[in-house]
């Protein structure tokens, strides 16, 4: 049995593991993550393991636990890393009501946070990825943490994940990109998990203003259009997108609104990466030379 | 072997009004909250912190989840009273009262045991010749049935206290219909009706009623140790430390509380009761109305002896820390007497022999 912990962010994690697959993940990509002193407070207690029971023998499956508490259904074996991140993810989407939690990835550049809005689809996960390997600071593929009492967002970096075809994508947009093994056959199709660059995880403890909210749109063979969007779509479109909206009630509402007043909101269509990321750099270009 | 866990030393600090000798600073609050979070005892604990006002004395991490834990409580209870008012909405058109049950109860009658008191399903009780007409009303609203199998449709149909439980196609949420508080094959038969005659009516709310505070008492004593589910308990024995410090204990109505026992037939889950809330929690219940409720209870030394070794460990709370020895079998025979009490024999063989080949083979978990 194994056990390895890191701090993501303000959030530590203990993960207990028996499986050497789950073992070589966490070595490679939480390689520059700092451990929890011995004496600090752990936030997560999980553990990821092999099924026990006679149908081991016909099918290995893996569970995940929360101290004790199983959230999932297991999965076959060779899935143990990403279920590892995937559990680790319920936790924090159910556990850290100090934050308005968007399904969103945050990233920032020159102390300017640019928000992009998930739906399945929209090119999110590359599109983040490929910002983080140009330069830009990663605070969340996955999840923006946006404090409830100043309103600052608050990194939590992790590997990112991307699918399918983005995987071949991004190795070939950046030499540099350190990846793990591709885990196939998921719900999500094949995944491989991106390491964090070490300049993210060296400044994670330092949270960002929210400047943008860019909604991205992949279509394939269209123009590059940055339109601005209505200030109430785009306060609709996001609370749809927070995991914990309705439990923070008014309080995610005043918080919500708060963020929707003091950014700049976009809608983004895009045909390739290079003119994502340019679409996205210009953002912040023009807003720095006004 | 119980005074060595966190959760329950905590718990009995509370019951005594000790929550300020804590030492908030070097308190091991990761394990109190690991512990209790497993229990799905966190909301409880931390609204206690929020009500003596300690929690600013406690370091920022910990904090942070007793705060969100709060958070999750007040969700639940938004959330419990909303779901409350359409069934109620639906139901009272067609002149159907209702008793609401467990955590709603708790919420809508406001006791103490609605602090920090977390659930997911609506149990509600109508009356038996209501029965029909509230599920076909409720269907045509939105509720749905989720089983489907023809063998666990005639189980809750002919065995069992409920109809099979029902899913609002929207709101996801699950809603229990029962027509009395326990399966009516049991052993034990207290009448709904009389029941019925006892419930409070909520105000405002013509229709709408909760149990007396007393059979709530009793009724969550028949639910705990007759259901065999153990992965609450510890949640459950605070509701009833909490009920009964509320209800019985300052006017010391114990008298009542056993004379209303006998009236229903719950003598034995009384005892039970009484006997491990003071047990576990320190409950102020007096020695002699434990004895008298065994004596009523019917049970003699050697048996409850045997008992106390079975629900003391199946009620510690299931986490790493707390393991005790013989958990496992200890369960297994809780499980089994739960299904004893609850048919008669000639019903209980064939239906775990198919719930153990449905297992086996895969088809369905317990």
């Amino acid at each position: 049995m194994c056990n390895f912990k890191f701090k993501s962010g303000e959030l530590s994690v203990s993960l207990q593991t028996s499986m050497s697959t789950v073992k070589q993940h966490c070595e490679l990509v939480y390689k520059h993550f700092p451990s929890p002193k011995e004496t600090d407070f752990v936030d997560f207690h999980v553990s990821v393991n092999p099924v026990k029971g006679y149908r081991r023998w016909l099918r290995p499956q893996v569970q995940f636990s929360f101290d004790g508490y199983e959230p999932f259904a297991p999965l076959p074996i060779e899935q143990a890393p990403a279920f590892f991140e995937w559990g680790l993810n319920w936790c924090i989407a159910n556990n850290t009501n100090q934050y308005l939690i968007i399904h969103a990835a945050i990233v920032e550049k020159n102390g300017y946070g640019v928000l992009l809005p998930g739906t399945p689809g929209s090119g999110k996960s590359t599109l983040c990825a490929a910002l983080v390997c140009q330069g830009w600071r990663l605070l969340s593929d996955e999840m923006a943490l946006l404090s409830i009492t100043d309103g600052l967002i608050y990194p939590a970096p992790r590997p990112i994940s991307l699918k399918n075809q983005s995987i071949q994508i991004i190795k070939q947009f950046s030499s540099e990109a350190v990846f793990g093994d591709i885990i196939p056959d998921t719900t999500k199709g094949n995944i491989a998990y991106m390491c964090a660059p070490k300049v993210s995880v060296i400044s994670q403890m330092i949270p960002v203003v929210p400047a943008f909210i860019v909604f991205p749109h992949y279509r394939a063979n269209s123009e590059t259009k940055l339109t601005p969007l209505a200030k109430s779509r785009a306060f609709m479109t996001l609370a749809e997108n927070a995991f914990n909206f309705n439990i923070l009630g008014s309080v995610g509402f005043e918080v919500m609104a708060d963020l929707i007043d003091k950014v700049e909101c976009y809608d983004f269509s895009y045909p390739d990466l290079i003119s994502a990321l340019n679409g996205i750099n210009d953002i912040v270009a023009k807003h720095e030379k006004e | 072997m119980l005074e060595q866990i966190l959760l329950i030393q905590f718990l009995r600090q509370y019951g005594k009004n000790l929550l300020d000798n804590l030492d908030f600073e070097n308190y091991d609050w990761e394990l109190l909250i690991r512990q209790a979070r497993r229990a799905n005892l966190l909301s409880r604990i931390a609204v206690f912190l929020q009500k003596g006002d300690f929690l600013e004395k406690i370091p920022e991490k910990p904090r942070l989840h007793f705060l969100n834990a709060i958070q999750l409580a007040n969700a639940n209870a938004r959330s419990a009273k909303y779901e409350v008012q359409q069934i109620y909405k639906t139901l009272h058109a067609e002149n159907i009262d209702f008793v609401l049950l467990k955590g709603a109860a708790y919420i809508w009658a406001n006791t103490d045991s609605a602090q920090g008191r977390l659930f997911s399903d609506t149990d509600i009780m109508v009356s038996k010749m209501d029965l029909d007409a509230a599920e076909n009303t409720l269907i045509t609203k939105g509720w749905f049935g989720e089983i489907f199998d023809d063998y666990k449709q005639r189980y809750y149909r002919e065995w069992m206290h409920e109809i099979p439980p029902l899913q609002h196609l929207q709101r996801q949420t699950t809603l229990d219909v029962h027509h009395t508080i326990i399966p009516p094959t049991s052993r034990l038969k207290p009448k709904p009706k009389k029941l019925w005659d006892h419930a409070d009516a909520l105000e405002n709310m013509s229709g709408l009623f909760v149990l007396s505070p007393v059979d709530m008492i009793l009724h969550s004593a028949t639910h705990l140790f007759h259901e065999g589910e153990f992965n609450q308990g510890l949640r459950d024995i605070s509701d009833l430390d909490l009920l009964l410090r509320q209800f019985i204990v300052p006017n010391n109505l114990w008298e009542l509380l056993l004379v209303r026992a006998i009236e229903l037939n719950l003598e034995r889950p009384l005892y039970y009761a009484l006997n491990y809330t003071q047990h576990i929690l320190h409950t102020p219940i007096p020695d002699s109305y434990i004895a008298e409720s065994a004596k009523l209870g019917n049970l003699n030394t050697l048996q409850t002896r045997f008992m106390n070794s079975l629900f003391l460990r199946a009620l510690a709370p299931n986490h790493s820390s707390c393991k005790v020895s013989g958990l496992g079998i200890a369960s297994w025979l809780l499980y089994v007497r739960s299904h004893w009490l609850r048919m008669p024999i000639h019903l209980l063989i064939p239906h775990l022999t198919r719930k153990s080949w449905m297992q086996f083979t895969g088809k369905s978990t317990r």
